[in-house]
């Protein structure tokens, strides 16, 4: 059995569901949870239900904001106090740019964007894609402990009935230290939708959708099913979408369990990005897209007759 | 001021990937290989700098196999001034890399005062080097930058997150900075910028002479194969109007009972 700890940041005083995630597939080990900052009693409870055995509020001054080197300061002289074996954490934006530096600072090692692993005899092996997910490897840790894990988002999935830990809740007082890249403001996205990383329910154009102003049918239909909109390489490169929309090789990597794509043909990069997705449901005019190959349910025909139907058939089955 | 860009060469976005029969990497033969599409922001951010510091050196550092030197090469044709090169497996695992970059940065005599990286390398998706190399140096680090503004000392800089939100940071030098798409648009190597690049100075490195040893792995990597492939799934021709609502029904039905995912 090892002992691990589970980095969770919290959104809105949530926890992000990565981490519950993580901590239903770590049943058998002894898992505790850090965060930094303040967390209610349900999240708590919600953290313990997963298994969480204690749950380490790391509190000082200078930690109310996310800063690379403060929060690696911080977590890194908590880790030092005790002996896990592992640290966790979400491969989420946060996660990226934290956990390396924080590995690191033990010269050890991480091994990122994992999508799923076991503990055999308390010792971590895990799968993770590279090349965009055109290919798969097993990767392992090895040198100095702890060796640290990130997990894709909505990779693992959640375990169904999860053994529950005591989720014994302690403060802890940690030094952000020196702190010399800070924020000074958040730009706040147009969307309020969760990110395409997380979504759960991924809607996306491609170069057939003409232009920018198009993607209004799309956004009517993910606001009927809880979307968030994505777009192909093809879109972004002829301006229809920002940069941040790119699911792909060069955009973003996703999982959601249903993901529309609409006029996208399925060039290798964009498969690759999205090819893991639970269920795929293509709409394209060209019966040989090769985004036919990869979808459940293929529907030929024209994205801007076929949209608008769906997102009334989306209506009705909601009873919205 | 001493620039450092560190990229790297990564398979091209259209290559597909042929684990080698014993898994321990992919084949890459007959690989085309190209500049990580994101050290080209990278690239192009340092010689911007350079255009208003005209003083400014930019040395362009990279790992990896040394029989296609093509990113080096196309990025002393936008204009680096030198290179270095530290010959090395493409297998390597980032802890490797960066402790390398820095080895090679430290050996070139010049004190850094800002070191560019794409935010990620299009082949193991790792997202680590910066932020390690940004640890080994005591440096701060911005990844994922969309935004790059200079006044004085300080460093303005804009850093995606989830959603599409920006995180904007203040920063002075020296600086780990790793460049997101939308930083810039990079340049096209010229002609004469090609002819000239033919004679700047490229260093070479043995990951020996960089301080770099087989006990630096962190990360180990087997067994590579290729993703499950997916069953075949439905096909449902919705090209005649008059049939498209109740082949969309259809769909929108099966989503429901049959994958469960509405």
């Amino acid at each position: 059995m090892a002992n691990v700890l589970v980095f969770t940041e919290l959104h809105d005083g949530h926890v992000k569901p990565v981490t519950l995630e993580i901590l239903g597939k770590l049943a058998g080990q002894s898992a505790d949870v850090a965060v930094i900052g303040d967390i209610g009693t349900e999240q708590i409870a919600a953290l313990a239900k997963c298994g969480a055995q204690n749950v380490h509020k790391i509190k000082g001054a200078n930690l109310d904001k996310y800063s690379p080197e403060g929060y690696a300061n911080a977590l890194a002289e908590f880790i030092k106090s005790k002996n896990y074996d592992y640290v966790f954490g979400g491969a989420t934006s946060m996660g990226k740019d934290l956990l390396p530096r924080l590995a690191t600072k033990f010269n050890a090692g991480l091994a990122s964007d994992v999508v799923n692993f076991i503990m055999e005899g308390g010792t971590f092996a895990g799968t993770r894609p590279l090349f965009a997910g055109k290919c798969l490897a097993k990767v392992e840790v090895v040198g100095p402990k702890p060796h640290f894990i990130s997990i894709r988002p909505n990779a693992l999935g959640m375990t169904p009935n999860p053994t529950a830990g005591a989720g014994a809740a302690n403060d802890v007082n940690a030094n952000a230290g020196d702190i010399r890249a800070t924020i000074k403001e958040i730009i706040k996205a147009t969307s309020t939708k969760v990110d395409l990383t997380e979504a759960n329910i991924i809607v996306t154009g491609g170069r057939a959708m003409k232009n920018a102003e198009n993607f209004a049918i799309l956004n009517q239909m993910a606001d009927v099913i809880g979307a968030t909109v994505g777009a192909s390489r093809a879109a972004v490169d002829s301006g229809f979408a920002p940069h941040a929309m790119q699911v792909g090789q060069t955009g973003k990597t996703v999982a959601p369990s249903l993901y529309i794509a609409c006029g996208v043909s399925g060039a290798i990069q964009h498969l690759a990005g999205m090819r893991t997705s639970k269920i795929i449901v293509a709409i394209n005019t060209d019966p040989d897209a090769p985004i036919f190959t990869k979808a459940d349910y293929g529907i030929v025909g024209d994205l801007f007759t076929i949209v608008p139907i769906m997102t009334e058939e989306f209506k009705k089955i909601l009873g919205k | 001021m001493n620039i450092f860009v560190c990229v790297k060469q990564v398979p091209d976005t259209e290559t597909k990937i042929i684990p080698t029969s014993d898994g321990s990497f992919i084949e890459t033969a007959s690989i085309k290989w190209i500049m990580n599409p994101y050290d080209e922001y990278a690239v192009e951010q340092a010689l911007l700098i350079k255009t208003s510091n005209p003083a400014a050196n930019v040395t362009v550092v990279r790992l990896g196999s040394v029989k296609d030197t093509e990113a080096l090469r196309t990025a002393m044709a936008m204009g680096a001034d030198d290179a270095a090169l530290i010959e090395a497996p493409d297998n390597l695992d980032s802890y490797s890399i960066a402790k390398a970059l820095k080895g090679a940065i430290d050996k070139s005599g010049k004190k850094p005062d800002l070191i560019f990286t794409g935010k990620q390398a299009i082949d193991d998706d790792a997202l680590q080097v910066p932020q390690i190399l940004a640890e080994m140096f005591n440096f701060p680090s911005v990844s994922v930058i969309v935004g790059f503004e200079q006044s004085g000392t300080t460093i303005k800089v804009k850093r995606e997150v989830e959603g599409g939100a920006l995180e904007v940071y203040e920063v002075s030098t020296p600086v780990v900075l790793a460049a997101n798409k939308g930083l810039n648009t990079p340049r096209y190597a010229s002609l004469p910028g090609i002819m000239k690049a033919k004679k700047k100075p490229m260093l070479q490195y043995s990951l020996g002479d960089v301080g770099v040893s087989d006990a630096d792995r962190r990360v180990k990597y087997s067994g590579f194969k290729l993703p499950p492939e997916k069953p075949p799934g439905k096909k449902f021709d919705a090209t005649d109007a008059a049939k498209q609502k109740e082949v969309v029904a259809q769909v929108v039905g099966l989503l429901r009972t049959e994958a469960k995912v509405i």
